[in-house]
């Protein structure tokens, strides 16, 4: 569909003008690794994998929120788009509002999942080897998280009418759902109501996809984790359930 | 080309239109009209633009308009009555009216970020064009439009008249049968003014229709019809000249140092001129008023500065239907 694909080639094109987006993303998730993964690293032991030091245990985690900072910094763009006009524009044309969905959180999705592919290759830092196989599925699965962070991003983009109230979401509700997703500490060893709290959380599934990409069939997730079947599913359904709140919060369609 | 069923059609017709806004928040156009409580925006609207006609909604700033145009441009449902686009339901066939539907917005919907070129395929591409059907289009409409040596550079590079025509040259690339235009010379040079409704005109040489809001009563006298907005309401509808017909006249403005007391000897030594005051000012209207000026005068030595005897306005037209301004102070008491 022409529609969905010229809407997907105008957020990449957008991308690539703003040099500062290109680094905002990427800049402060590498950051972050640096220094507290570094900073934990004398006082961190993973249980069930002493060997993995904190900088490699963070790097999962980090990865993915290289994704999420740029499926965010992606669908603030709606809010640009509103304010701008460019949004009223699409929104008279004769298209599908469902292909606007889509070719706004594809676009999004293709620069999120760009940003997450190119931390991937600093891997050999973390210490870990990954081979052909092992990164191209740990690719697989970032591309399956960039649709469903993206997705989520839309729905409240798209409700939200100020780029600080986007800020509140973020803060209040996407990086708790990272900090809880064993991105940051295992969820063995964690206290039970925290630990109940990981188990909820979709995005825990997205992390323990990875890293079993990394570390294949031993890789220490903690117990009440799914096989990586089961996790990718979930995944997916996450990503599906967003698309099908994108749709739905487009159909509030009001005057401002 | 072939006759489309649709010409016999009116081009736009609203029955009972309503919309109000949510308490919470109101209306913040380029303008910035706010209001507090939940408002009616359209109050039971009703009109009929017929095809090929250029037809004009004015009205003062927060009257309206600009919900109109968005429900018109269907960005969203009117909460009562229907509209319809050559017969096919603004609601409920909204693909039908988009396809036939060219929408130039006040706050233009160029991606800025993008060159003139890009913003048109873009455009062009949300409409199903593509390939050397769509390159053409685009190199016509750029040709058209004098955007052509403008191609490369970024929408937000462009002044304000240039952006103006590079969204009315994305507007027309699917060569819709109707234009909306909302307040289309605001922020426009007069040159730029000028070319904008030889543009428009052209336009509807070639049978396409042109409806548009504005608050320049300038351009409502360029429009063939003409509905008067106020507060959600259509206070009047016709050709500029009828409507100025009904003033009957001349319009006579008198000043002097205590207008609500000349107004009051005025009418008692006349009262058949039903003077008033506006704003400082007494108002008259009077057909051949000029044989009143020495009358009036010698009638109230001294009581008159100046006196001014014009054809009336539009805003005439409309102070005399709602007893407020187009412009300046909200309440013209």
């Amino acid at each position: 569909m022409t529609a969905v694909w010229s809407l997907w080639r105008r957020e990449l094109v957008r991308f690539f003008r703003q040099p500062s987006r290109v680094a905002g993303a990427a800049g402060s998730p590498l950051l972050f690794w640096l220094f507290i993964g570094s900073g934990l690293s004398g006082s961190f032991r993973l249980p069930g994998a002493e060997n993995v030091g904190y900088l490699e245990y963070f790097f999962p985690g980090t990865v993915t929120l290289v994704v999420l900072f740029a499926a965010i910094f992606s669908t603030i763009s709606i809010i640009e788009d509103r304010r701008e006009g460019f949004l009223q524009g699409v929104l008279a044309a004769p298209v599908p509002r469902a292909a606007i969905a889509a070719g706004k959180v594809l676009g999004g999705a293709t620069l999120a999942w760009l940003q997450g592919a190119a931390f991937l290759l600093l891997a050999p830092v973390a210490g870990l080897r990954l081979d052909a196989p092992a990164l191209l599925k740990a690719a697989g699965v970032l591309a399956l998280l960039a649709v469903a962070l993206t997705a989520i991003g839309f729905a409240f983009a798209w409700s939200v009418d100020s780029v600080q109230g986007f800020h509140a979401v973020m803060n209040l509700i996407l990086v708790p759902l990272w900090l809880l997703s064993g991105a940051v500490f295992p969820l063995t060893g964690a206290p039970a109501w925290l630990a109940a709290l990981m188990r909820i959380d979709p995005l825990t599934y997205g992390v323990a996809a990875l890293r079993w990409t990394f570390y294949g069939p031993t890789a220490a997730l903690g117990e009440g984790i799914p096989g990586p079947a089961a996790a990718l599913a979930i995944l997916a359904a996450l990503g599906g359930v967003a698309f099908a709140a994108d749709l739905w919060v487009m159909r509030r369609g009001r005057l401002e | 080309m072939t006759p489309d069923p649709a010409d016999a059609l009116p081009a736009v017709e609203a029955r009972g239109v309503e919309y109000s806004y949510p308490a919470r928040r109101i209306g913040r156009g380029a303008t910035g009209d706010r209001a507090v409580g939940p408002a009616k925006a359209l109050a039971g609207l009703e009109f009929r633009v017929a095809p090929g006609e250029i037809y004009g909604f004015l009205g003062p700033n927060g009257g309206g308009k600009t919900t109109l145009f968005r429900i018109l441009a269907t960005l969203a449902p009117p909460e009562r009555g229907t509209i319809q686009v050559f017969g096919a339901d603004l609601h409920g066939q909204a693909r039908e009216v988009r396809r036939r539907l060219g929408v130039v917005f006040q706050n233009p919907s160029l991606d800025l970020q993008l060159t003139v070129a890009e913003n048109l395929t873009h455009q062009g591409q949300l409409y199903g064009l593509s390939g050397r059907d769509l390159a053409a289009r685009i190199e016509r409409q750029m040709g058209r439009f004098r955007l052509t040596d403008r191609r490369d550079q970024r929408a937000k590079e462009l002044s304000g008249g240039l952006r103006r025509r590079a969204e009315i040259a994305k507007a027309l690339l699917h060569e819709p049968r109707l234009l909306l235009l909302d307040e289309p010379s605001t922020g426009l040079d007069p040159a730029a003014r000028r070319d904008l409704w030889d543009t428009l005109q052209e336009l509807q040489g070639e049978g396409v229709t042109v409806l548009l809001t504005t608050h320049f009563m300038e351009e409502g006298d360029r429009c063939d019809r003409l509905a008067l907005i106020d507060r959600g309401r259509m206070v009047a509808e016709g050709a500029p000249a009828a409507l100025k017909e009904e003033i009957g006249g001349d319009v006579v403005t008198l000043t002097g140092p205590d207008p609500t007391a000349l107004a009051r000897d005025l009418a008692a030594r006349f009262p058949e001129l039903a003077p008033e005051v506006r704003e400082g000012t007494v108002r008259l209207e009077r057909e051949r008023a000029h044989e009143w000026v020495a009358r009036l005068v010698e009638a109230l030595p001294g009581r008159i500065n100046a006196v001014t005897v014009a054809r009336p306005t539009l805003e005439d037209v409309f102070l005399h239907r709602t007893g407020n301004r187009l412009y300046g102070g909200e309440e013209a008491a």
